[in-house]
């Protein structure tokens, strides 16, 4: 999933600190609790189509669009959910740092009006640091169906902050908030609520804030940084010295102030923990002060269908078979609906090659135009497009679908004891789920892993679960030697369930990986989690198709067209080009053969994985162009055929299946590599993140090989 | 009387309120953050297929929590 252009492949992990802002706009950050549909309100201001998913932690980085109201136009920049500003995890700080240092000139606080309390803690903390604060109560239309009333002016006269209730699925609804942007960017005056600590921890402020007033010279809120030098935020600090690029540390006034405030601290029995701990307790309170007759609903009532939904989807008895089920019905939905387009489309592009040939002949061209062009570049596209639009068109919605819905972190509370079993996180399982998608998006999803050591466990063994780029792949192969091309509902059922099978060899390497590394190279218990479990929403349907089809699907064929191309080309001059009587492609093949029999495959198969590293998808086309260079050409228009082709090249059930299995579990593609590096840091955890894939891989074949064998002779 | 326990110790649709925690560190910020302090009601939604995590309702948000850092979160029956 996670899969627009800005959230796959090398863009995933862009932070982007340093907002590119052409013409000197106003700039507005959208900032809120996870899972409240910022990116919906930022997606609906701006026209972009930035992802959305009902799950938290989603959006991980800045992302930004421009957004015009009547008369102006704003640079908007959507920023990752958080709970609360004091920077724990890396999406924290990342929204910590923009409201800090970014210098909006306003800051959207998206809230959900079904959980409106929690929500303003945020709030607070945000007006504590700049007054340019709208409060955007989103999902008003879900709070009305659970019976939560809101009433809003008197919300906005105790915030002392412009308060807008919006359905941002609805476009309408967000007119008010950009009047209310127009007015505040436009000089008004904004006084909001700022909440006062115990009489010991203002006292303390009111010791430093002069003097840090006085050296920060009104670039950033100096009651709010007193309170950070009293909380001991050294690395908030640090950065403020860098940015402003002042020193607090050779100064000896502040030095001598900040150690009177923090004796005085000392004599009132008030420790650092006490400290940080009556500073979150007073936003808890206040949010539940300012929350008092503002926000009324009725709690026997409220949220009980989503109780009752709970009850069946993660309950004892059904928790496992429905996740399980669910995967065997996005599959058969897939594979069934796939089938006749796929046939369709495949059939359509090959008579246009033929069409190709012919006018290139008539035209007299040489025939290593043909070759190149038609038979290298054009045919390699035509396998990419027939064999992976229609099951992506399918597949993409689907799985959107079950996202907004809010079913992911359900799977991640289900599968979070298993998990923890092998001394990792539940979280991991988001990160598993979006690794369908693309593993590179699934590698930048697992910064909502708190513990870093988690975090690299799920990044090293994300992999393991296939992208879409090898899906064609394994249904491919699947559908040739397992099912049968006849057709009809058993068939296709067979293949769902073989293909499910399939990915719970990955799903259990993954699980299996991360214990042995848990016990190796990444040493450490479990850390503590909370995870919430946001209300199930209905997904808007046809906005679920149409964003899925030309969002995702038409970007993710457009990478894999992009390199199907000039991979065809080079494919064709290696099984073209000949050293003596034989080709670069097969010499290159027969040099890796003695390995590659020893994993039960050929070595054109084990090549074509070589050189499908850029990108997975142009795995097969490779392997028919290797096998169709050899003298037999073939018309590869049906899949019966290409099942010929490969069974004359001496394929059995076992090629077959270690084909599947070195599929599911080898190097990952180029991209995905390049964003492991960009995460971690590190080339050692990018090789490792090659390497262990492969090793599994390669064992796995070479041990099915080996009994396949011992029994069959 | 009023009666200490821990929150791993409610049975599902058993409301209690938090009295303090034995967490400390990041975790007990970030449980702060959500509204995990003194008094605040809370209330046992379920538990996983596992029997752990369980699901707590706490100020209007569902919030999964393992047992052993439930054990850590003192509450008194109401």
């Amino acid at each position: 999933m996670g899969l627009t252009k800005n959230s796959t492949g090398i863009k995933a992990s862009d932070t982007n600190f340093n907002i590119k802002n052409v013409g000197a706009k106003k700039i507005i950050a959208i900032a809120g609790n996870p899972n409240v549909g910022k990116s919906t309100v930022f997606n609906s201001l701006t026209g972009m189509r930035q992802h959305t998913g009902n799950w938290p932690g989603k959006t991980v980085t800045n992302a930004q669009g421009l957004c015009k109201s009547k008369n102006k136009s704003y640079l908007m920049v959507d920023i990752p959910g958080t709970y609360s500003l004091s920077a724990r995890s890396a999406e924290e700080e990342v929204a910590r740092d923009y409201i800090c240092f970014g210098n909006p000139d306003a800051v959207v606080v998206v809230c959900d009006a079904t959980c409106l309390e929690r929500n303003l803690n945020l709030v607070l903390q945000i007006t504590e640091i700049t007054s340019n604060v709208i409060v955007c109560i989103n999902l008003m239309d879900e709070a009305e169906r659970r019976g939560v009333d809101i009433k809003i002016p008197e919300l906005s006269k105790r915030l002392g902050v412009p308060v807008i209730g919006t359905v941002a699925r609805k476009k309408k609804s967000l007119a008010p908030l950009l009047k209310a942007i127009d007015e505040i960017t436009s000089a008004k005056e904004i006084f909001p609520l700022r909440v006062r600590y115990c009489p010991e921890i203002e006292k303390a402020i009111s010791i430093i804030e002069p003097v840090i007033r006085k050296k920060t010279e009104g670039k950033i809120n100096s009651r709010w940084l007193s309170l950070k030098f009293l909380e001991h935020e050294t690395g908030l600090i640090e950065k403020t010295e860098k940015i402003l690029s002042i020193s607090f540390s050779d100064d000896a006034t502040i030095i001598s102030s900040l150690e009177s405030a923090y004796s005085f601290l000392d004599e009132q029995g008030i420790s650092r923990e006490k400290l940080e701990e009556e500073i979150a307790e007073t936003f808890v309170r206040s949010a539940e002060d300012i929350c008092d007759g503002v926000v009324v609903f009725d709690e026997n009532t409220y949220n009980i269908r989503d109780r009752k939904a709970d009850r069946i989807l993660t309950s004892k008895w059904a928790g496992y078979p429905v996740m399980l089920l669910l995967l065997v019905l996005v599959f058969w939905l897939t594979l069934t609906g796939a089938n006749y387009p796929s046939q369709l489309i495949s059939g359509l592009l090959f008579r246009v090659q033929d069409f190709f040939t012919l006018c290139l002949r008539n035209i007299g061209a040489p025939e290593w135009v043909n070759g190149v062009f038609v038979l290298g570049a054009y045919r390699v596209l035509a396998w990419v497009v027939s064999v992976m639009l229609p099951p992506m068109a399918i597949f993409f919605p689907l799985f959107t679908l079950l996202e907004d819905l809010g079913y992911l972190p359900r799977v991640a509370y289900n599968l979070d004891k298993p998990f923890r079993r092998c001394n990792a996180c539940g979280k991991q399982a988001l990160t598993m789920c979006m690794g369908f998608g693309c593993n590179a998006a699934g590698i930048v999803g697992c910064r909502i892993i708190d513990s870093p050591r988690e975090r690299l466990l799920a990044v090293l063994t994300n992999s393991f679960v296939p992208c879409n780029g090898r899906f064609p792949v394994l249904i491919a192969v699947l559908t040739m030697f397992f099912v049968g091309t006849a057709g009809g509902i058993t068939s296709s059922l067979l293949s769902s369930v073989l293909l499910t099978i399939v990915i719970l060899v990955g799903i259990g390497a993954t699980f299996g990986i991360t214990f042995l590394l848990s016990k190796t190279i990444l040493k450490g218990v479990p850390s503590s989690f909370t995870l919430e479990l946001p209300p199930y929403r209905m997904p808007q349907i046809g906005k679920v198709i149409v964003r899925s089809i030309f969002d995702r699907t038409l970007f993710v064929l457009g990478r894999a067209v992009a390199v199907a191309i000039p991979a065809g080309i080079i494919i064709w001059i290696m099984a073209n080009v000949r050293a003596g009587d034989i080709s670069l492609l097969n010499y290159c093949a027969q040099v890796l053969d003695p390995f590659a029999n020893l994993m039960g495959i050929d070595g054109v198969i084990l090549i074509a994985f070589i050189l499908g590293f850029p990108a997975n998808e142009i795995v097969i086309p490779i392997i028919i162009m290797a096998y169709t260079a050899q003298g037999t050409i073939l018309e590869l228009d049906s899949i019966v055929q290409m099942k010929d082709l490969f069974i004359n090249n001496g394929w059995t059930w076992i090629t077959a299946i270690n084909v599947m299995l070195f599929c599911l579990m080898h190097w990952p593609c180029s991209t995905t590599l390049l964003t492991v590096k960009k995460e971690t840091g590190s080339w050692k955890w990018t090789a490792l993140a090659a390497v262990i894939p492969t090793i599994v891989g390669v064992c796995a074949c070479m041990v099915f090989t080996f009994i396949a064998k011992l029994f069959i002779v | 009387m009023e009666h200490e326990i821990s929150l791993s110790d409610l049975s599902v649709d058993e409301s209690a309120k938090i009295d303090h925690l034995l967490i400390y560190g990041s975790m007990r910020r970030r449980l702060t953050d959500i509204g995990f302090v003194k008094d605040t009601k809370i209330k046992c939604v379920g538990k996983s297929p596992c029997g752990d995590p369980s699901a707590f309702l706490v100020r209007g948000a569902i919030i999964a929590i393992r047992e052993e850092d439930g054990k850590k979160i003192i509450v008194r029956r109401v």
